[in-house]
């Protein structure tokens, strides 16, 4: 297999630009889901992918500046996703049980 | 080796990120997200942050999306309907997305042109010793005061979801 492939293919590498244009496609594909969905459970989906966006640009610059910093910010955003996700699902049963919708535009009871 | 990992798992971080956006069902939506943070996972291990990529797949892929699927099947949530009524979002909503990943596309390659280029290997800071040494030294506070956020997550979760009682 080795002798097959000129060697650059092994040693070519992938520009630091590229992860965090990843990072902000994921981010913005995350942010149309959240503006266009009237669902309440795929738009809190959506939040979660905007956290996980976010966290690819944080672990990225960890590997520009050498240092394990922004992994440690990477793994906040995780915990506080996780507390996040407990509470807002919380908050969903109970609006299900009071309302029997996960539709967004029949809960707007504050805009009448 | 790097060049093929990176495309294969953009592409499906991509492809799974464009499919949560667009199924109708959340259950088909919590899949695809599941699809997303694997390839994540991956990502973050290529840039040598193994301890992260680990919880990624335990506490994102297997807890929280564990979480997403029983509320959706505990619910019974159908597809979605359609909207009665189309708001500002509804005009805005799509070139303002676009400005906004256009304006950010922009910044980074301006701003990190001479960024150095990713090579697996080249980072090895990232394993659960280095990030456990960090973590309870220089962040020992912050990694306190996550403890009673959690602490305040359970009982918030725990008050909001209880059965009222007669």
């Amino acid at each position: 297999m080795t002798h097959l492939l000129p060697p650059e293919f092994f040693t070519a590498t992938v520009p630091l630009n590229a992860y965090l244009i990843l990072s902000a496609i994921l981010f913005a594909i995350g942010a149309c889901g959240f503006l266009f969905r009237k669902n309440i459970i795929t738009i809190y989906m959506c939040i979660e992918l905007m956290l996980n966006a976010v966290n690819l640009s944080f672990v990225t610059f960890s590997y520009q500046f050498g240092k394990v910093d922004g992994q440690i910010y990477s793994f906040f955003v995780m915990v506080v996703a996780a507390a996040e996700a407990a509470v807002g699902l919380a908050i969903i049963l109970t609006i299900f049980r009071n309302r029997n919708t996960l539709q967004i535009d029949e809960i707007d009871t504050l805009n009448n | 080796m790097d060049v093929i990992l990176f495309t294969f798992f953009a592409l499906v971080a991509i492809v799974g990120a464009v499919s949560l956006v667009l199924q109708k069902h959340p259950i088909s939506s919590a899949l695809s997200l599941v699809s997303v943070m694997v390839a994540l996972a991956v990502l973050f291990l290529l840039l040598g942050a193994e301890f992260i990529a680990a919880a990624q797949l335990v506490v994102y892929s297997g807890a929280i999306m564990v979480l997403f699927v029983f509320v959706i099947m505990l619910l019974n949530a159908g597809a979605e309907r359609e909207s009665r009524k189309g708001g500002l979002a509804q005009f805005l909503g799509l070139p303002l997305t676009a400005i906004l990943l256009v304006l950010a596309s922009m910044v980074i390659t301006q701003s990190m042109g001479n960024a150095k280029a990713v090579k697996f290997g080249a980072f090895s800071g990232g394993g659960p010793r280095e990030v456990g040494w960090e973590l309870f030294t220089r962040y020992l506070l912050p990694f306190e005061v996550t403890s009673i956020l959690i602490l305040i997550a359970i009982a918030g979760a725990v008050v909001l979801a209880r059965k009222e009682i007669d």
